[in-house]
Protein backbone atom coordinates (compact mmCIF):
# COMPACT_ATOMS: atom_id res chain seq x y z
CA UNK A 1 0.00 0.00 0.00
CA UNK A 2 1.37 3.37 -1.01
CA UNK A 3 1.73 5.74 1.90
CA UNK A 4 2.86 8.64 -0.25
CA UNK A 5 2.02 9.50 -3.82
CA UNK A 6 5.39 11.19 -4.54
CA UNK A 7 7.64 10.10 -1.64
CA UNK A 8 10.80 11.76 -2.97
CA UNK A 9 9.02 15.14 -3.00
CA UNK A 10 6.73 14.79 -0.01
CA UNK A 11 9.47 13.65 2.38
CA UNK A 12 12.32 15.71 0.88
CA UNK A 13 14.72 17.01 3.59
CA UNK A 14 13.81 20.61 4.41
CA UNK A 15 17.12 22.13 3.28
CA UNK A 16 16.82 20.44 -0.07
CA UNK A 17 13.19 21.54 -0.30
CA UNK A 18 14.14 25.16 0.39
CA UNK A 19 16.77 25.00 -2.34
CA UNK A 20 14.19 23.65 -4.75
CA UNK A 21 11.78 26.40 -3.70
CA UNK A 22 14.40 29.13 -4.25
CA UNK A 23 15.31 27.84 -7.68
CA UNK A 24 11.67 27.58 -8.72
CA UNK A 25 10.74 30.92 -7.15
CA UNK A 26 13.38 32.70 -9.20
CA UNK A 27 12.04 30.97 -12.31
CA UNK A 28 8.47 31.92 -11.43
CA UNK A 29 9.40 35.58 -10.78
CA UNK A 30 11.16 35.63 -14.12
CA UNK A 31 8.14 34.11 -15.87
CA UNK A 32 5.90 36.76 -14.30
CA UNK A 33 8.27 39.65 -14.94
CA UNK A 34 9.00 38.77 -18.54
CA UNK A 35 5.53 37.76 -19.65
CA UNK A 36 2.98 39.75 -17.63
CA UNK A 37 2.88 43.51 -17.98
CA UNK A 38 1.32 44.04 -14.56
CA UNK A 39 4.22 42.31 -12.79
CA UNK A 40 6.82 44.13 -14.85
CA UNK A 41 5.27 47.50 -13.93
CA UNK A 42 4.85 46.61 -10.26
CA UNK A 43 8.38 45.20 -9.90
CA UNK A 44 9.85 48.23 -11.68
CA UNK A 45 7.88 50.56 -9.41
CA UNK A 46 9.19 48.69 -6.36
CA UNK A 47 12.70 48.77 -7.82
CA UNK A 48 13.18 45.00 -7.85
CA UNK A 49 13.97 42.43 -10.53
CA UNK A 50 13.90 38.62 -10.30
CA UNK A 51 17.72 38.73 -9.94
CA UNK A 52 17.32 40.42 -6.54
CA UNK A 53 16.09 37.16 -5.08
CA UNK A 54 19.05 35.54 -3.35
CA UNK A 55 17.17 33.72 -0.60
CA UNK A 56 13.50 32.85 0.05
CA UNK A 57 13.12 35.72 2.51
CA UNK A 58 14.00 38.19 -0.26
CA UNK A 59 10.48 37.60 -1.56
CA UNK A 60 9.38 40.21 1.01
CA UNK A 61 10.86 42.90 -1.26
CA UNK A 62 8.32 42.07 -3.96
CA UNK A 63 4.85 43.66 -4.18
CA UNK A 64 1.59 41.86 -3.44
CA UNK A 65 -1.19 41.12 -5.89
CA UNK A 66 -4.85 41.01 -4.90
CA UNK A 67 -8.06 39.71 -6.42
CA UNK A 68 -8.91 43.16 -7.78
CA UNK A 69 -5.76 43.03 -9.94
CA UNK A 70 -7.14 39.87 -11.55
CA UNK A 71 -10.55 41.47 -12.07
CA UNK A 72 -8.92 44.50 -13.69
CA UNK A 73 -6.89 42.19 -15.94
CA UNK A 74 -10.00 40.24 -17.02
CA UNK A 75 -9.87 38.05 -18.95
CA UNK A 76 -6.29 37.32 -20.02
CA UNK A 77 -4.26 40.28 -18.74
CA UNK A 78 -2.31 38.19 -16.26
CA UNK A 79 -1.63 35.22 -18.53
CA UNK A 80 2.06 34.48 -19.12
CA UNK A 81 1.31 32.18 -22.06
CA UNK A 82 -0.17 32.53 -25.51
CA UNK A 83 -3.46 30.86 -26.34
CA UNK A 84 -1.72 27.96 -28.12
CA UNK A 85 -0.17 26.86 -24.83
CA UNK A 86 -3.28 27.26 -22.71
CA UNK A 87 -5.00 23.94 -22.15
CA UNK A 88 -7.94 25.06 -20.03
CA UNK A 89 -9.37 28.03 -18.23
CA UNK A 90 -11.25 28.14 -14.94
CA UNK A 91 -13.06 31.10 -13.45
CA UNK A 92 -14.23 32.14 -10.03
CA UNK A 93 -17.96 32.51 -9.57
CA UNK A 94 -17.86 36.30 -9.68
CA UNK A 95 -20.62 36.58 -7.07
CA UNK A 96 -18.82 39.46 -5.43
CA UNK A 97 -17.80 41.26 -8.58
CA UNK A 98 -16.23 40.69 -11.98
CA UNK A 99 -15.28 37.05 -12.48
CA UNK A 100 -11.57 36.20 -12.49
CA UNK A 101 -10.11 33.90 -15.11
CA UNK A 102 -7.13 31.63 -14.57
CA UNK A 103 -5.32 29.71 -17.31
CA UNK A 104 -3.68 26.32 -17.07
CA UNK A 105 -1.10 24.82 -19.43
CA UNK A 106 -0.89 21.05 -19.82
CA UNK A 107 2.01 21.05 -17.33
CA UNK A 108 -0.06 23.14 -14.87
CA UNK A 109 -2.88 20.60 -15.07
CA UNK A 110 -0.47 17.72 -14.51
CA UNK A 111 1.01 19.40 -11.42
CA UNK A 112 -2.50 20.04 -10.12
CA UNK A 113 -3.41 16.38 -10.48
CA UNK A 114 -0.24 15.41 -8.61
CA UNK A 115 -1.02 17.80 -5.73
CA UNK A 116 -4.52 16.42 -5.29
CA UNK A 117 -3.36 12.80 -5.69
CA UNK A 118 -1.12 13.28 -2.62
CA UNK A 119 -4.32 13.85 -0.62
CA UNK A 120 -5.88 10.69 -2.03
CA UNK A 121 -2.85 8.81 -0.69
CA UNK A 122 -3.32 10.57 2.66
CA UNK A 123 -6.73 8.92 3.07
CA UNK A 124 -5.29 5.54 2.05
CA UNK A 125 -6.20 5.69 -1.63
CA UNK A 126 -4.32 3.70 -4.28
CA UNK A 127 -4.85 2.95 -7.95
CA UNK A 128 -7.28 0.27 -6.80
CA UNK A 129 -9.55 2.86 -5.20
CA UNK A 130 -12.83 4.16 -6.57
CA UNK A 131 -13.19 7.91 -6.19
CA UNK A 132 -16.57 9.63 -6.44
CA UNK A 133 -16.32 13.31 -7.35
CA UNK A 134 -19.42 15.11 -6.11
CA UNK A 135 -18.00 18.57 -6.46
CA UNK A 136 -19.62 20.55 -9.25
CA UNK A 137 -17.85 20.16 -12.60
CA UNK A 138 -17.38 23.27 -14.67
CA UNK A 139 -15.66 26.62 -14.30
CA UNK A 140 -15.52 25.92 -10.55
CA UNK A 141 -12.22 24.12 -9.88
CA UNK A 142 -13.58 21.55 -7.40
CA UNK A 143 -14.90 18.91 -9.79
CA UNK A 144 -12.14 18.83 -12.38
CA UNK A 145 -9.41 19.31 -9.75
CA UNK A 146 -10.49 16.26 -7.78
CA UNK A 147 -11.02 14.40 -11.04
CA UNK A 148 -7.44 15.14 -12.16
CA UNK A 149 -6.11 13.94 -8.79
CA UNK A 150 -7.99 10.67 -8.99
CA UNK A 151 -6.79 10.11 -12.55
CA UNK A 152 -3.17 10.93 -11.61
CA UNK A 153 -3.39 8.25 -8.91
CA UNK A 154 -4.90 5.84 -11.43
CA UNK A 155 -8.15 5.44 -9.53
CA UNK A 156 -11.54 4.57 -10.96
CA UNK A 157 -13.40 7.88 -11.12
CA UNK A 158 -17.16 8.28 -10.73
CA UNK A 159 -17.81 11.81 -11.98
CA UNK A 160 -21.27 12.33 -10.46
CA UNK A 161 -20.79 16.10 -10.03
CA UNK A 162 -23.10 17.69 -7.45
CA UNK A 163 -26.86 17.33 -7.18
CA UNK A 164 -29.33 14.46 -7.54
CA UNK A 165 -28.40 13.28 -4.07
CA UNK A 166 -30.34 10.00 -4.04
CA UNK A 167 -28.64 8.87 -7.22
CA UNK A 168 -25.26 9.83 -5.70
CA UNK A 169 -26.01 7.51 -2.80
CA UNK A 170 -27.12 4.71 -5.11
CA UNK A 171 -23.83 4.99 -7.06
CA UNK A 172 -21.84 5.17 -3.85
CA UNK A 173 -23.41 1.96 -2.62
CA UNK A 174 -23.62 -0.03 -5.87
CA UNK A 175 -20.26 1.00 -7.36
CA UNK A 176 -18.46 0.65 -4.02
CA UNK A 177 -17.02 4.14 -3.70
CA UNK A 178 -13.92 4.22 -1.47
CA UNK A 179 -13.29 7.96 -1.43
CA UNK A 180 -15.78 10.82 -1.73
CA UNK A 181 -14.77 14.34 -2.79
CA UNK A 182 -17.19 17.25 -2.28
CA UNK A 183 -17.99 20.26 -0.10
CA UNK A 184 -18.51 19.50 3.63
CA UNK A 185 -22.12 20.73 3.58
CA UNK A 186 -22.86 18.45 0.65
CA UNK A 187 -21.14 15.52 2.39
CA UNK A 188 -23.46 16.08 5.35
CA UNK A 189 -26.49 16.24 3.05
CA UNK A 190 -25.39 12.97 1.41
CA UNK A 191 -24.95 11.34 4.83
CA UNK A 192 -28.32 12.55 6.12
CA UNK A 193 -30.12 11.57 2.93
CA UNK A 194 -28.55 8.08 2.99
CA UNK A 195 -29.71 7.65 6.57
CA UNK A 196 -33.21 8.91 5.64
CA UNK A 197 -33.23 6.31 2.84
CA UNK A 198 -32.73 3.66 5.51
CA UNK A 199 -28.99 2.98 5.11
CA UNK A 200 -26.24 3.15 7.66
CA UNK A 201 -23.43 4.32 5.36
CA UNK A 202 -20.85 4.03 8.14
CA UNK A 203 -21.26 0.25 8.28
CA UNK A 204 -23.05 -0.69 5.06
CA UNK A 205 -21.01 1.28 2.50
CA UNK A 206 -17.34 0.48 1.71
CA UNK A 207 -16.41 4.18 1.77
CA UNK A 208 -13.32 4.83 3.93
CA UNK A 209 -12.02 8.27 2.98
CA UNK A 210 -13.37 11.71 2.20
CA UNK A 211 -11.69 14.79 0.78
CA UNK A 212 -13.76 17.83 1.63
CA UNK A 213 -13.13 21.50 1.01
CA UNK A 214 -14.14 24.74 -0.72
CA UNK A 215 -16.10 26.06 2.26
CA UNK A 216 -15.59 26.43 6.01
CA UNK A 217 -16.46 23.50 8.26
CA UNK A 218 -16.40 23.42 12.05
CA UNK A 219 -14.66 20.72 14.05
CA UNK A 220 -17.98 19.28 15.19
CA UNK A 221 -19.45 19.25 11.70
CA UNK A 222 -16.44 17.36 10.37
CA UNK A 223 -16.75 14.85 13.18
CA UNK A 224 -20.42 14.42 12.36
CA UNK A 225 -19.57 13.79 8.68
CA UNK A 226 -16.74 11.37 9.54
CA UNK A 227 -18.95 9.47 11.96
CA UNK A 228 -22.08 9.31 9.80
CA UNK A 229 -20.17 8.15 6.70
CA UNK A 230 -17.54 6.14 8.60
CA UNK A 231 -14.47 7.63 6.96
CA UNK A 232 -11.15 9.43 7.43
CA UNK A 233 -11.76 13.12 6.82
CA UNK A 234 -9.18 14.95 4.73
CA UNK A 235 -9.53 18.72 4.67
CA UNK A 236 -8.37 20.19 1.36
CA UNK A 237 -7.40 23.78 0.74
CA UNK A 238 -7.25 25.49 -2.58
CA UNK A 239 -8.44 28.50 -4.48
CA UNK A 240 -9.08 28.99 -8.15
CA UNK A 241 -6.77 32.03 -8.36
CA UNK A 242 -3.81 29.87 -7.32
CA UNK A 243 -4.83 26.51 -8.84
CA UNK A 244 -7.83 24.88 -7.19
CA UNK A 245 -8.18 22.20 -4.53
CA UNK A 246 -4.86 20.58 -3.61
CA UNK A 247 -2.75 23.57 -2.55
CA UNK A 248 -2.72 21.99 0.92
CA UNK A 249 -4.18 18.71 2.17
CA UNK A 250 -4.60 17.07 5.56
CA UNK A 251 -2.87 13.78 6.43
CA UNK A 252 -4.09 11.18 8.94
CA UNK A 253 -2.14 12.88 11.76
CA UNK A 254 -4.44 15.89 11.40
CA UNK A 255 -3.44 19.15 13.08
CA UNK A 256 -3.14 21.04 9.81
CA UNK A 257 -2.88 20.69 6.05
CA UNK A 258 0.45 19.96 4.33
CA UNK A 259 1.14 22.70 1.78
CA UNK A 260 2.46 21.35 -1.53
CA UNK A 261 5.64 23.30 -0.84
CA UNK A 262 7.42 22.17 -3.97
CA UNK A 263 4.73 24.07 -5.90
CA UNK A 264 3.71 26.91 -3.58
CA UNK A 265 5.52 29.21 -1.18
CA UNK A 266 3.36 30.45 1.69
CA UNK A 267 3.75 33.45 3.95
CA UNK A 268 1.55 34.76 6.77
CA UNK A 269 1.23 38.54 6.90
CA UNK A 270 -0.48 40.98 9.21
CA UNK A 271 -3.50 42.12 7.13
CA UNK A 272 -3.13 45.69 8.39
CA UNK A 273 0.64 46.30 8.25
CA UNK A 274 1.42 43.62 5.60
CA UNK A 275 4.50 42.65 7.63
CA UNK A 276 5.49 38.98 7.32
CA UNK A 277 4.78 37.17 10.59
CA UNK A 278 6.78 34.25 12.06
CA UNK A 279 5.47 30.67 11.83
CA UNK A 280 2.69 30.03 14.33
CA UNK A 281 1.17 33.51 14.27
CA UNK A 282 -2.32 34.20 12.96
CA UNK A 283 -2.60 36.34 9.86
CA UNK A 284 -3.49 36.45 6.20
CA UNK A 285 -2.15 33.66 4.00
CA UNK A 286 -0.09 34.93 1.04
CA UNK A 287 0.82 32.45 -1.69
CA UNK A 288 3.46 32.54 -4.41
CA UNK A 289 3.19 29.91 -7.11
CA UNK A 290 6.48 28.17 -7.92
CA UNK A 291 5.63 26.12 -10.99
CA UNK A 292 2.53 27.65 -12.56
CA UNK A 293 3.26 28.52 -16.18
CA UNK A 294 0.15 30.28 -17.47
CA UNK A 295 -1.03 32.19 -14.40
CA UNK A 296 1.95 32.76 -12.11
CA UNK A 297 0.86 34.45 -8.88
CA UNK A 298 3.48 36.37 -6.94
CA UNK A 299 2.54 37.11 -3.33
CA UNK A 300 -1.19 36.69 -3.86
CA UNK A 301 -3.17 37.86 -0.83
CA UNK A 302 -5.70 35.07 -0.32
CA UNK A 303 -7.78 36.90 2.34
CA UNK A 304 -7.80 33.59 4.23
CA UNK A 305 -6.86 33.87 7.88
CA UNK A 306 -4.74 31.00 9.27
CA UNK A 307 -1.36 30.02 10.73
CA UNK A 308 1.66 28.09 9.43
CA UNK A 309 3.01 25.24 11.50
CA UNK A 310 6.62 24.21 10.80
CA UNK A 311 6.79 21.34 13.30
CA UNK A 312 7.74 17.98 11.86
CA UNK A 313 4.72 15.78 11.20
CA UNK A 314 4.59 12.17 12.40
CA UNK A 315 3.42 11.10 8.93
CA UNK A 316 6.94 11.72 7.59
CA UNK A 317 6.04 14.51 5.20
CA UNK A 318 8.42 17.44 5.51
CA UNK A 319 6.15 20.08 3.99
CA UNK A 320 4.90 22.69 6.46
CA UNK A 321 1.22 22.81 7.37
CA UNK A 322 -1.38 25.53 7.42
CA UNK A 323 -3.83 25.40 10.32
CA UNK A 324 -7.59 25.35 10.05
CA UNK A 325 -8.92 28.43 8.29
CA UNK A 326 -10.10 30.87 10.93
CA UNK A 327 -12.10 32.94 8.49
CA UNK A 328 -11.61 35.26 5.56
CA UNK A 329 -10.46 38.81 5.98
CA UNK A 330 -13.33 39.88 3.69
CA UNK A 331 -15.93 37.52 5.22
CA UNK A 332 -15.20 39.11 8.53
CA UNK A 333 -18.38 40.74 9.75
CA UNK A 334 -18.11 44.01 11.55
CA UNK A 335 -21.07 44.03 13.90
CA UNK A 336 -21.46 47.10 16.11
CA UNK A 337 -17.77 47.71 15.59
CA UNK A 338 -16.74 44.21 16.67
CA UNK A 339 -14.94 41.84 14.29
CA UNK A 340 -16.83 38.55 14.04
CA UNK A 341 -16.03 35.51 11.91
CA UNK A 342 -19.00 33.27 11.03
CA UNK A 343 -16.81 30.30 12.01
CA UNK A 344 -16.83 31.57 15.61
CA UNK A 345 -20.64 31.43 15.65
CA UNK A 346 -20.56 27.95 14.18
CA UNK A 347 -18.09 26.84 16.85
CA UNK A 348 -20.46 27.96 19.60
CA UNK A 349 -23.46 26.27 17.98
CA UNK A 350 -21.65 22.97 17.68
CA UNK A 351 -21.07 22.99 21.44
CA UNK A 352 -24.84 22.55 21.77
CA UNK A 353 -25.83 18.99 20.82
CA UNK A 354 -29.52 19.99 21.00
CA UNK A 355 -29.04 22.30 18.01
CA UNK A 356 -28.71 21.06 14.42
CA UNK A 357 -25.51 22.05 12.60
CA UNK A 358 -27.30 24.07 9.93
CA UNK A 359 -27.74 27.72 10.79
CA UNK A 360 -28.22 31.10 9.20
CA UNK A 361 -27.24 34.58 10.33
CA UNK A 362 -29.46 37.49 9.31
CA UNK A 363 -27.97 40.96 9.73
CA UNK A 364 -30.26 43.98 9.69
CA UNK A 365 -30.19 47.53 10.94
CA UNK A 366 -32.54 48.59 13.71
CA UNK A 367 -32.33 52.32 14.10
CA UNK A 368 -28.65 53.18 14.30
CA UNK A 369 -27.63 49.69 15.48
CA UNK A 370 -26.76 46.45 13.77
CA UNK A 371 -29.09 43.62 14.69
CA UNK A 372 -28.04 39.97 14.50
CA UNK A 373 -30.58 37.19 14.24
CA UNK A 374 -29.36 33.62 14.35
CA UNK A 375 -31.76 31.04 12.97
CA UNK A 376 -31.30 27.51 14.23
CA UNK A 377 -33.20 24.24 14.29
CA UNK A 378 -33.41 21.88 17.24
CA UNK A 379 -32.38 18.26 16.76
CA UNK A 380 -35.34 15.92 16.08
CA UNK A 381 -35.19 14.34 19.55
CA UNK A 382 -35.37 17.66 21.40
CA UNK A 383 -38.52 17.82 23.61
CA UNK A 384 -40.34 20.53 21.66
CA UNK A 385 -43.46 20.01 23.77
CA UNK A 386 -41.97 22.05 26.59
CA UNK A 387 -41.75 25.78 25.95
CA UNK A 388 -39.66 26.09 29.12
CA UNK A 389 -36.92 23.85 27.71
CA UNK A 390 -36.87 25.76 24.43
CA UNK A 391 -36.62 29.08 26.27
CA UNK A 392 -33.90 27.67 28.49
CA UNK A 393 -31.93 26.45 25.46
CA UNK A 394 -32.37 29.83 23.84
CA UNK A 395 -31.00 31.72 26.83
CA UNK A 396 -28.04 29.36 27.28
CA UNK A 397 -27.12 29.68 23.61
CA UNK A 398 -27.52 33.47 23.70
CA UNK A 399 -25.24 33.68 26.75
CA UNK A 400 -22.58 31.49 25.11
CA UNK A 401 -22.65 33.60 21.94
CA UNK A 402 -22.51 36.84 23.88
CA UNK A 403 -19.47 35.75 25.87
CA UNK A 404 -17.72 34.35 22.81
CA UNK A 405 -18.41 37.13 20.30
CA UNK A 406 -18.93 40.13 22.58
CA UNK A 407 -22.04 40.87 20.53
CA UNK A 408 -25.67 40.24 21.50
CA UNK A 409 -27.44 37.81 19.18
CA UNK A 410 -31.20 37.21 18.90
CA UNK A 411 -31.93 33.52 18.53
CA UNK A 412 -34.85 32.31 16.52
CA UNK A 413 -35.88 28.66 16.42
CA UNK A 414 -37.16 27.72 12.99
CA UNK A 415 -38.96 24.69 11.61
CA UNK A 416 -36.98 21.80 10.13
CA UNK A 417 -35.54 22.34 6.66
CA UNK A 418 -36.25 26.09 6.79
CA UNK A 419 -32.52 26.56 6.37
CA UNK A 420 -31.54 25.20 3.00
CA UNK A 421 -29.12 22.26 2.94
CA UNK A 422 -26.95 23.43 0.13
CA UNK A 423 -25.72 21.40 -2.79
CA UNK A 424 -22.81 23.78 -3.25
CA UNK A 425 -21.44 26.48 -1.00
CA UNK A 426 -23.69 27.09 2.00
CA UNK A 427 -25.08 30.61 2.35
CA UNK A 428 -24.67 31.19 6.08
CA UNK A 429 -24.83 34.95 6.30
CA UNK A 430 -27.56 37.15 4.88
CA UNK A 431 -26.55 40.76 5.29
CA UNK A 432 -29.53 43.07 4.83
CA UNK A 433 -27.83 46.06 6.40
CA UNK A 434 -27.94 49.10 4.19
CA UNK A 435 -31.21 48.02 2.60
CA UNK A 436 -34.19 50.20 3.36
CA UNK A 437 -36.19 49.10 6.37
CA UNK B 1 -51.47 7.96 29.62
CA UNK B 2 -52.87 9.18 26.38
CA UNK B 3 -50.98 10.46 23.36
CA UNK B 4 -51.11 14.09 22.41
CA UNK B 5 -49.74 15.28 19.08
CA UNK B 6 -47.32 18.19 19.53
CA UNK B 7 -46.12 20.32 16.62
CA UNK B 8 -43.49 23.07 16.58
CA UNK B 9 -44.51 25.94 14.32
CA UNK B 10 -42.85 29.15 13.25
CA UNK B 11 -45.04 32.06 14.30
CA UNK B 12 -45.82 32.93 10.72
CA UNK B 13 -48.87 33.37 8.56
CA UNK B 14 -50.23 30.15 7.10
CA UNK B 15 -48.31 27.64 9.20
CA UNK B 16 -51.33 26.51 11.26
CA UNK B 17 -53.39 26.18 8.10
CA UNK B 18 -50.62 24.04 6.64
CA UNK B 19 -50.73 21.45 9.43
CA UNK B 20 -54.52 21.38 9.45
CA UNK B 21 -54.52 20.80 5.71
CA UNK B 22 -51.92 18.05 6.00
CA UNK B 23 -53.97 16.25 8.66
CA UNK B 24 -57.18 16.74 6.69
CA UNK B 25 -55.58 15.29 3.56
CA UNK B 26 -54.58 12.23 5.61
CA UNK B 27 -58.18 11.96 6.81
CA UNK B 28 -57.25 12.42 10.46
CA UNK B 29 -59.97 13.85 12.70
CA UNK B 30 -59.05 16.31 15.43
CA UNK B 31 -60.94 16.42 18.73
CA UNK B 32 -59.27 19.49 20.16
CA UNK B 33 -56.40 21.89 19.41
CA UNK B 34 -54.54 24.35 21.65
CA UNK B 35 -51.71 26.72 20.91
CA UNK B 36 -49.01 27.98 23.25
CA UNK B 37 -47.45 30.93 21.50
CA UNK B 38 -44.27 32.93 22.01
CA UNK B 39 -42.96 35.87 20.00
CA UNK B 40 -41.52 33.78 17.21
CA UNK B 41 -42.74 30.23 17.56
CA UNK B 42 -45.81 28.34 18.68
CA UNK B 43 -46.32 24.90 20.18
CA UNK B 44 -49.52 23.34 18.88
CA UNK B 45 -51.03 20.57 21.00
CA UNK B 46 -53.63 18.42 19.32
CA UNK B 47 -55.98 15.67 20.36
CA UNK B 48 -56.72 13.57 17.32
CA UNK B 49 -57.37 10.05 16.12
CA UNK B 50 -54.35 7.82 15.45
CA UNK B 51 -51.82 10.30 16.93
CA UNK B 52 -48.82 8.17 15.96
CA UNK B 53 -49.87 8.10 12.33
CA UNK B 54 -50.57 11.84 12.51
CA UNK B 55 -47.00 12.42 13.73
CA UNK B 56 -45.61 10.34 10.89
CA UNK B 57 -47.73 12.18 8.32
CA UNK B 58 -46.59 15.58 9.61
CA UNK B 59 -42.92 14.58 9.91
CA UNK B 60 -43.04 13.27 6.37
CA UNK B 61 -44.43 16.65 5.27
CA UNK B 62 -41.45 18.38 6.90
CA UNK B 63 -42.95 19.47 10.23
CA UNK B 64 -41.31 18.97 13.59
CA UNK B 65 -43.99 16.79 15.24
CA UNK B 66 -43.87 14.40 18.16
CA UNK B 67 -46.16 12.34 20.39
CA UNK B 68 -46.32 13.52 24.02
CA UNK B 69 -47.80 11.39 26.81
CA UNK B 70 -50.33 13.36 28.89
CA UNK B 71 -53.03 12.53 31.41
CA UNK B 72 -56.73 12.95 30.56
CA UNK B 73 -59.29 13.02 33.34
CA UNK B 74 -63.04 12.89 32.74
CA UNK B 75 -64.97 15.24 34.99
CA UNK B 76 -68.54 16.46 35.28
CA UNK B 77 -69.14 19.60 33.24
CA UNK B 78 -70.00 21.78 36.22
CA UNK B 79 -68.35 24.42 38.42
CA UNK B 80 -65.58 23.25 40.76
CA UNK B 81 -64.46 20.01 39.13
CA UNK B 82 -61.23 21.44 37.72
CA UNK B 83 -60.54 23.24 41.00
CA UNK B 84 -60.84 19.93 42.80
CA UNK B 85 -58.48 18.17 40.38
CA UNK B 86 -55.69 20.78 40.41
CA UNK B 87 -56.18 21.28 44.14
CA UNK B 88 -55.49 17.58 44.61
CA UNK B 89 -52.33 17.86 42.48
CA UNK B 90 -51.16 20.74 44.64
CA UNK B 91 -51.76 18.79 47.83
CA UNK B 92 -49.93 15.80 46.36
CA UNK B 93 -47.00 18.09 45.35
CA UNK B 94 -47.41 17.22 41.70
CA UNK B 95 -46.20 20.04 39.44
CA UNK B 96 -48.41 20.75 36.43
CA UNK B 97 -46.35 21.67 33.35
CA UNK B 98 -49.44 22.77 31.44
CA UNK B 99 -53.09 21.86 31.10
CA UNK B 100 -56.26 22.58 29.20
CA UNK B 101 -59.91 21.50 29.25
CA UNK B 102 -62.72 20.92 26.83
CA UNK B 103 -66.32 19.70 27.02
CA UNK B 104 -67.16 16.59 25.11
CA UNK B 105 -70.92 16.53 25.59
CA UNK B 106 -73.54 18.25 27.69
CA UNK B 107 -72.52 16.52 30.91
CA UNK B 108 -68.82 15.77 30.82
CA UNK B 109 -65.55 17.55 30.19
CA UNK B 110 -61.98 16.37 29.76
CA UNK B 111 -59.19 17.97 31.75
CA UNK B 112 -55.79 17.35 30.19
CA UNK B 113 -52.68 17.69 32.33
CA UNK B 114 -48.96 17.36 31.67
CA UNK B 115 -47.42 16.48 35.02
CA UNK B 116 -43.69 16.22 35.60
CA UNK B 117 -43.72 13.55 38.31
CA UNK B 118 -43.65 9.89 37.32
CA UNK B 119 -46.63 7.86 38.40
CA UNK B 120 -49.00 10.83 38.59
CA UNK B 121 -51.65 8.97 36.62
CA UNK B 122 -51.77 6.10 39.16
CA UNK B 123 -51.95 8.56 42.06
CA UNK B 124 -54.95 10.30 40.45
CA UNK B 125 -56.72 7.03 39.69
CA UNK B 126 -56.16 5.83 43.24
CA UNK B 127 -57.67 9.05 44.57
CA UNK B 128 -60.84 8.27 42.63
CA UNK B 129 -60.39 10.53 39.60
CA UNK B 130 -61.69 9.03 36.37
CA UNK B 131 -58.50 8.76 34.33
CA UNK B 132 -59.26 8.04 30.69
CA UNK B 133 -57.71 5.37 28.51
CA UNK B 134 -56.70 6.25 24.93
CA UNK B 135 -59.62 4.38 23.33
CA UNK B 136 -62.05 6.45 25.39
CA UNK B 137 -60.74 9.67 23.86
CA UNK B 138 -59.74 8.93 20.27
CA UNK B 139 -59.28 6.19 17.72
CA UNK B 140 -56.02 4.50 18.72
CA UNK B 141 -53.24 3.59 16.32
CA UNK B 142 -53.30 -0.02 15.20
CA UNK B 143 -50.44 -1.67 17.06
Amino acid sequence: MAVYFQPEIETMPREELRELQLERMRESLRNAYENVELYRERFDEAGVTPDDLTCLEDLQKFPFVVKQDMRDAYPFGMFARENADVARIHASSGTTGQATVVGHTAADLKNWGDCFARGIAMVGGTKDSTVQVSYGYGLFTGGLGAHAGAEAMGCTVIPTSSGNTKRQIQMMKDCKTDILCCTPSYALLIADTAIEMGYDPATEFPISGGIFGAEPCSENMREEIAEKLGLQYCDVYGLSEIMGPGVAMECAERGGLHIAEDQFYCEIVDPETLEVLPDGEVGELVITTLTRECSPMIRYRTRDVTTINAEMCACGRTHRKIGRLLGRTDDMLIIRGVNVFPSQIEQVITDFPEIATQYQIILTTRGPLDHVELQVETEPDFPIDEVRKLEDLRSRLAAALKSNLQVAVDIKFVEPKTIARSEGKAKRVIDLRGETN
Amino acid sequence: MISQLTVFLANEKGRLAAICRTLADADINMKALFIADTADFGIVRIFCDTPRRATEVLTEAGFRATVTPVIAVSVADEPGTLARLVGFCEDASMNIEYGYCFSVSGQTAIDVLKIEEEGAEAVLAEAGFKVLAPEEVYEVDPS
